[in-house]
């Protein structure tokens, strides 16, 4: 058995059928298939460690409590940030970023103010700041980006000014593919001693992430989309940051002591846990960074580049292609038209052909709008995918060209 | 006249002549070429269902005691839907339109196309379909 055949017998879901055809799945920007080592690791949990943790001085209490600490430990190890405690543990990227908007601009966006995001942002990286602007009469500005699906880094630094409060970039563009110069927006930010937050969604499940390196003020990421579990995201601070910030939601595990009078809070990450957590959740999590370490970010990566040239080179010979983003750098995803047909129409051909593919706008409306276009068909890679099922997506596309063309 | 529940019958035995996907999608196609098109002044914003996937517009008249709804859709699989939801609710007495549990979209395996998640906007044209005729109804 080859490498990758014995990689995809980790993942059960992908032996299924799809009307009556071996499942291709494409949608993986949106949520990846999980391997076996996360769902027996949910399973582990409910069935010898259930408990709530922090709590009770028993046996199972203190059992999942250790185990909670050590995937915030592995998670911290896993992006590299200086302390455990400041990761902190959400339901998901969305779920970090409001917790910033919410917290972190209480404390620091006054009336005048701007909120510096680009315009190729999923909607949970515009929204969240556009309610925290409109609370505090601060204002949202937007670098523009290029037809090629890249930002236009030169007007980023026009736009950074003595009013900006805070960057808030993707680190890659969920829609495009695009990899973005974090880096380098984040020095600049520094300059002006702005913090800099990233949306990692799309890119912990294709390349390492080191926030030390980036020095980044928070990232943000969401475990289903690095084959983990649903429910599940985390929010990396730097110390700094979420020791200044007001807690997000109030409860039970973010106090320290409450009284009718007066609450104080507890200390980092545990102020922005509010109520019982989800440890099922983070221990899958955990699972899922392990196997993608014992995956190795190299053999991924690798692997993902050769199916994203293979992809780009086979749908270049697709009669009509127009691609939507073609950037430099590209991680996971690759967003294209056929010619003139609906992207609606293609993908309802191809989910019959057993292919899953995303079609529409991708929660990234003004994008699309940029580019003129309802949507796009839009395909993306995790570790287990194959040429092979590039073929078939090809002559997928084959056929609807032949209905619709 | 031929009610709503004959008309819907007509397309279910139409529609029982397809034993492979692809004829059927064919099929669908090729009806929305022919459906009760829209007049292009009302292809505008007002006239629009937006789906996140697909686009529909929807315009209806009442003549003679009867709704007569016209459409179009960006997409060709939404349009041909649209255009068999015409078929079966077009020039009825709107307290019919209003009355009536379309069944025929699940009949004729087309279901999927009605779920949220497609979100293509035929669930809310069909909506709209009723709107129009209970609004005809009060006149």
């Amino acid at each position: 058995m080859s490498k990758i055949e014995q990689l995809r017998k980790q993942f059960p879901i992908l032996s299924m059928e799809v009307n009556n055809r071996p499942l291709v799945y494409f949608d993986n920007a949106a949520t990846t298939q999980k391997p076996k080592v996360v769902i027996e690791r949910l399973q582990k949990y409910y069935e010898t460690e259930n408990s709530n943790i922090h709590r009770g001085a028993h046996f199972l209490s203190q059992m999942a409590t250790d185990a909670y600490e050590q995937a915030r430990k592995t998670t911290a190890s896993f992006i590299n940030a200086m302390h455990p405690h400041e990761v902190v543990f959400t339901r998901g990227t969305t779920e970090s970023i409001n917790l910033v908007a919410h917290s972190f601009c209480k404390k620091i966006l006054k009336p005048g103010d701007e909120i510096l995001i680009s315009a190729m942002e999923h909607h949970s990286n515009i929204v969240p700041w556009q309610i925290a602007c409109q609370e505090h009469q601060a204002s949202l500005k937007v670098i523009p980006i290029n037809q090629k699906g890249e930002l236009i880094i030169p007007e980023y630094h026009k736009l950074l000014n003595e009013k900006t409060r805070l960057v808030a970039i993707t680190h890659v563009s969920n829609a495009l593919g695009t990899i973005n110069p974090v880096r380098e927006i984040i020095e600049a930010a520094h300059r002006k001693e702005i913090p800099v937050l990233v949306d990692g969604a799309q890119a912990t499940p294709h390349m390492p992430v080191d926030v030390q390196a980036l020095d980044c003020d928070f990232y943000c990421f969401s475990g289903h989309k690095m084959y983990g579990p649903m429910g599940i995201g985390v929010l990396y601070g730097k110390e700094k940051w979420l020791e200044q910030m007001p807690p997000y939601q109030s409860g039970g595990e973010m106090i320290k002591d409450v009284s009718f009078e007066k609450t104080t809070y507890n200390d980092l990450p545990f102020k922005f846990e509010a109520g019982t957590p989800n440890v099922a959740g983070v221990l899958g999590l955990e699972a899922a960074m392990n196997f993608i370490s014992e995956t190795g970010h190299d053999a991924i990566s690798a692997h993902e580049s050769d199916l994203l040239q293979y992809a780009l080179e086979g749908l270049k010979n697709v009669d009509g292609i127009r691609f939507i983003g073609t950037p430099e750098h590209r991680a996971g995803a690759i967003s294209f038209l056929p010619g003139d047909i609906h992207p609606y129409d293609a993908g309802t051909i191809l989910d019959k052909l057993g292919i899953a593919v995303r079609t529409g706008h991708h929660c990234v409306q003004p994008v699309l709008d940029y580019f003129s276009i309802p949507g796009t068909i839009r395909i993306s890679f995790a570790v287990y995918n194959t040429r092979q099922e590039i073929d078939t997506l090809i002559k997928g596309l084959a056929t609807v060209r032949e209905m619709f063309g | 006249m031929t009610t709503i529940k004959e008309k819907e019958q007509k397309i279910i035995s139409d529609f029982e002549m397809f034993d492979d996907w692809m004829d059927k999608y064919n099929y669908i196609i090729e009806l929305g070429k022919s459906i009760s098109l829209i007049k292009e002044e009302y292809k505008t914003e007002k006239y629009m269902i937006k789906g996140c996937q697909s686009r529909v517009w929807l315009h209806a008249d009442y003549q003679d005691g009867k709704v007569i709804y016209t459409a179009d859709s960006d997409a060709l699989i939404t349009k041909g839907i649209a255009a068999l939801l015409i078929e079966v609710l077009s020039g009825q007495p709107p307290k019919e339109i209003v009355d009536t549990e379309l069944s025929f979209i699940d009949e004729i395996g087309l279901k999927e196309h009605l779920s949220q998640t497609r979100s293509n906007g035929l669930v809310n044209m069909i909506k709209q379909m009723k709107l129009y005729a209970l609004a005809f109804s009060k006149m």
